[in-house]
């Protein structure tokens, strides 16, 4: 176990150097000079230049790229070209809504599919099966933004029953705050959860039609204790699989989510960085959505291993 | 996880409060508008956004604009020109004092002006300050200003957002200004949740007529569809710049709204690049302003708001004149043109920024070229990249941007500016027009340089952008034109 988890870190690390400078060069190279838009059209070359001066920008490309790196090694992200303030504040700050909407989502996610899943394998073929396959494939295919202006629709506009967006910050207090993020990540969670609700049906389907599952039914235990003790645990891998890249996904994919809600989220940080051109807050949020990534990817390695025994041994 | 915990314990006291705070209490307001400042120092950013929030209400200068666009006293109570026109002396109001306390004196304005024209200034319009050759201090409340030309427009220059007085005591750490803004309006900062909202509140020792309003919120939400959402469900009072034209009758007819309807200086044109072929022949050039049929686009692109312009001029200045005929929608003109040009069939590019009036107001344009014979390959672009690319690259044949700053026009004397405009009798004029202070003189100049660049089709002008502002219909006193990027509410108060 002990080396399998010490070669998945060495990929870890290698993944994310090279990830860092791809990041770094390619947005280097986004036309846009950082200093000329936040002067705008009647800015003089004077100022221009002073302004660069004081962004550090007349240092070299690749001298920039060491200063970041080691920089943020000691947890130093630099500070915002527009904000002026230190980009790991920034992104602290931010990271307080994103992730907890993340995690919401997530939550919510696998409370629906779990259970939706488990009974449409249960139960396959029947009216509930071909239920929940029409629902999850509605769910897959509805924008999650489009999903999203139709509960503003009904739960801000029509009943009132939350606000049309915002976040009421954490110093409002818990319930408050959860409230705020109900609707995001209800809209974020639908899709997932149809995924990965069609995800399990068929990972279970398959698990029920093995060798072992017949064994365990020859062996007398009844379909039920066959399917929690056999073949749920079995049929788990493809879902972690799945779970992994969803966090991901949710970390990022909230870009458009928190357009929709004007939630001062980690997405909303990166679109708005990229069209001011503040390259430093856009390459360290993507350096960490891509540390978040890569680290979670750890873990399901990980889990896999926990869940599979046979894989502990694997190269 | 301190930072969990420490919320926890919040949460548990605050949880029964749970529920957002109703929006609407009667002394505080909550605002809206599109962009966020990148930071809160007006003196050192061109973004409009800083100015929305912090002109007025936190910051003054020693002049101001008033609603109508006119130029009226600010912190200076009044001012004298000396005959030769070289010399300004301010003479400021006594007890003004900044929100730190301190007092606002001679001292903080020569502080000001001299950071603002520095060699290592970062001020985005430093050219407003480029004709100041010395700031004298007098005494504390009078200040004297050398220019090294005379300059009409002074007063003017001084009611900027990028002219403001910051107090000298900040002198040292005027980086600190970006994140705690510190001025002497009738409004002080409070606080800024990054992303998502700031606050200010009532300052009680204000100079002048003290706010109505006790508390206000600015919150930013640039999504069209968000902010209707927002203002549907009454999360906001106002939305100040609506960006979602196409709603705004379902708010007119609804009794909880009011629609208000104003100017800009925002003078949207089709740019075009006069020193590249085929752009430098003027009767192509007349031929594309001929082939554009602007309420086309006012109805099409902005859902009938603005006001169509024949030069580059705000249509509600006293100067105006309307030129809009020199260059009327005449298709079949614009071909003959192009006949008699000779440049047979030609392709141009055609940028396009951001903005629904560029992006939505190119398509049509596009279709009324290609009706004439001038095809268009059309490339939409961020700001970022249209400001180095288009504006400061000069890569472009045509786009479209609306120049929000007041009374540009003098833009067209400078031949490097991206559209390339060089006639040395235009550039005469301005210059006339800079050292003239007679005002019935200086709106003869003003109509002979609209009529001169309308007459060389420099760019096709378009329309005078509109402001639109959705507000719940108790609210009082907002303004409903922006002479400047502004959103003034000192005088803003809720009627029963």
């Amino acid at each position: 176990m002990l080396r399998y988890a010490f070669r998945r870190f060495a990929s870890l690390c290698i993944s994310l150097i090279v990830a860092s400078a791809v990041i770094f060069f390619a947005i280097e190279v986004i036309p846009g000079d950082p200093a000329r838009y936040m002067l705008g059209i009647n800015a003089q070359e004077d100022t221009l230049a002073a302004l660069r001066e004081q962004l550090g920008l007349n240092v070299p490309t690749h001298q920039r790229y060491l200063n970041w790196i080691t920089g943020m090694v000691q947890g130093d992200f630099g500070t915002s070209y527009t904000y002026r303030s230190p980009v790991a504040d920034m992104i602290g700050e931010r990271l307080w809504i994103s992730l907890p909407l993340a995690l919401y989502a997530l939550t919510l996610s696998t409370l629906i599919a779990f259970p939706a899943g488990i009974l449409a394998a249960a139960r396959r073929g029947s009216a509930l099966d071909a239920g929940v396959m029409g629902v999850t494939q509605l769910g897959v295919a509805v924008p999650n933004f489009w999903f999203a202006m139709l509960m503003v629709v009904l739960f801000a506009i029509n009943l009132r029953w939350f606000s049309a967006g915002g976040f009421a910050g954490w110093e409002a207090g818990f319930f408050p705050a959860m409230k705020s993020l109900t609707l995001p990540a209800v809209a974020l969670a639908l899709p997932q959860a149809s995924i990965l609700a069609r995800v399990m049906r068929s990972a279970l389907i398959d698990t029920l039609g093995e060798d072992f599952i017949r064994t365990a039914r020859a062996k007398g235990l009844t379909k039920r204790q066959a399917m929690w003790r056999h073949a749920l645990r079995n049929a788990l891998i493809p879902v972690l699989t799945i779970i992994g890249l969803q966090f991901s996904f949710l970390m990022a994919g909230a870009i458009i989510i928190e357009q929709v809600f004007f939630l001062p989220g980690i997405g909303r940080l990166v679109f708005q960085s990229i069209t001011q051109r503040d390259l430093i807050v856009v390459e360290s949020v993507v350096m960490l959505l891509v540390f978040a990534v890569i680290v979670v990817n750890f873990a399901v390695d990980l889990a896999y291993a926990w869940v599979d025994p046979r894989l502990r041994g694997a190269r | 996880m301190t930072f969990q915990a420490k919320h926890l314990i919040a949460a548990s006291t605050l949880a029964l409060a749970a529920g957002l705070a109703p929006a609407a209490a009667q002394d505080s307001l909550t605002v809206a508008i599109q962009l966020e400042p990148p930071h809160l120092d007006p003196t050192s950013a061109a973004a409009g956004a800083i100015d929305s929030v912090l002109y007025a209400n936190v910051y003054e200068g020693l002049t101001r604009f008033a609603s109508d666009g006119s130029i009226v006293p600010g912190l200076a109570e009044s001012w004298d020109v000396s005959d030769d026109g070289l010399t300004y002396t301010f003479h400021l109001r006594e007890g003004v004092t900044f929100h730190d306390g301190s007092t606002m004196d001679a001292e903080d304005v020569k502080f000001s002006l001299d950071r603002a024209r520095a060699e290592d200034s970062t001020n985005a319009q430093k050219p407003l300050f480029a004709g100041i050759s010395e700031v004298t201090v007098v005494d504390p409340q009078t200040v004297e200003i050398t220019l090294s030309s005379p300059n009409g427009g002074f007063p003017f220059n001084m009611a900027w957002g990028d002219a403001v007085i910051l107090p000298t005591e900040a002198g040292d750490d005027v980086e600190g200004l970006k994140s705690n803004p510190v001025g002497t309006g009738a409004f002080q900062f409070d606080n800024w949740v990054q992303g998502d909202r700031i606050e200010m509140s009532k300052y009680a020792d204000y100079w002048g007529e003290p706010a109505q309003l006790d508390s206000v919120t600015f919150r930013f939400i640039a999504d069209p569809s968000a902010a209707f959402a927002a203002m549907m469900a009454e999360d906001l009072d106002v939305f100040y710049g609506f960006p979602a034209p196409e709603n705004l009758p379902q708010f007119e007819n609804d009794p909880r709204f009011q629609v208000l309807e104003g100017n800009t200086e925002g003078e949207t044109i089709l740019a075009m690049n006069n020193a590249k072929p085929p752009l430098d022949n003027v009767k192509v050039r007349q031929a594309i302003a001929h082939a554009i049929d602007r309420q086309a686009i006012i109805d099409g692109a902005m859902f009938g708001y603005g006001t169509p312009i024949g030069a580059h001029f705000a249509p509600h200045h006293p100067a105006y004149t309307d030129l809009t005929g020199l260059s009327e929608y005449d298709p079949e003109k614009s071909k003959a043109l192009l006949e008699e040009a000779g440049v047979g069939e030609i392709t141009l590019s055609l940028k396009l920024p951001p903005p629904a009036y560029a992006r939505r107001g190119g398509e049509i344009i596009a279709a009324q070229l290609r009706e004439v014979g001038i095809e268009t390959e059309i490339e939409n672009q961020e700001w970022a990249q249209w400001l180095e690319n288009t504006f400061n690259g000069k890569d472009f044949d045509l786009t479209i941007v609306s120049h929000t700053e007041p009374m540009d026009f003098n833009i067209y004397a400078n031949p490097d500016y991206y559209f390339q405009y060089d006639n040395p009798e235009y550039q005469a004029l301005i210059d006339e027009l800079t050292v003239t202070s007679d005002e019935a003189k200086r709106t003869e100049l003003m109509q002979k340089a609209q009529r001169m660049m309308a007459e060389d089709y420099v760019n096709g002008f378009l329309f005078e952008l509109g402001i639109q502002t959705v507000a719940k219909a108790g609210v009082k006193g907002l303004w409903a034109n922006a002479p400047t990027q502004a959103t003034d509410l000192t005088g803003v108060y809720w009627e029963e």
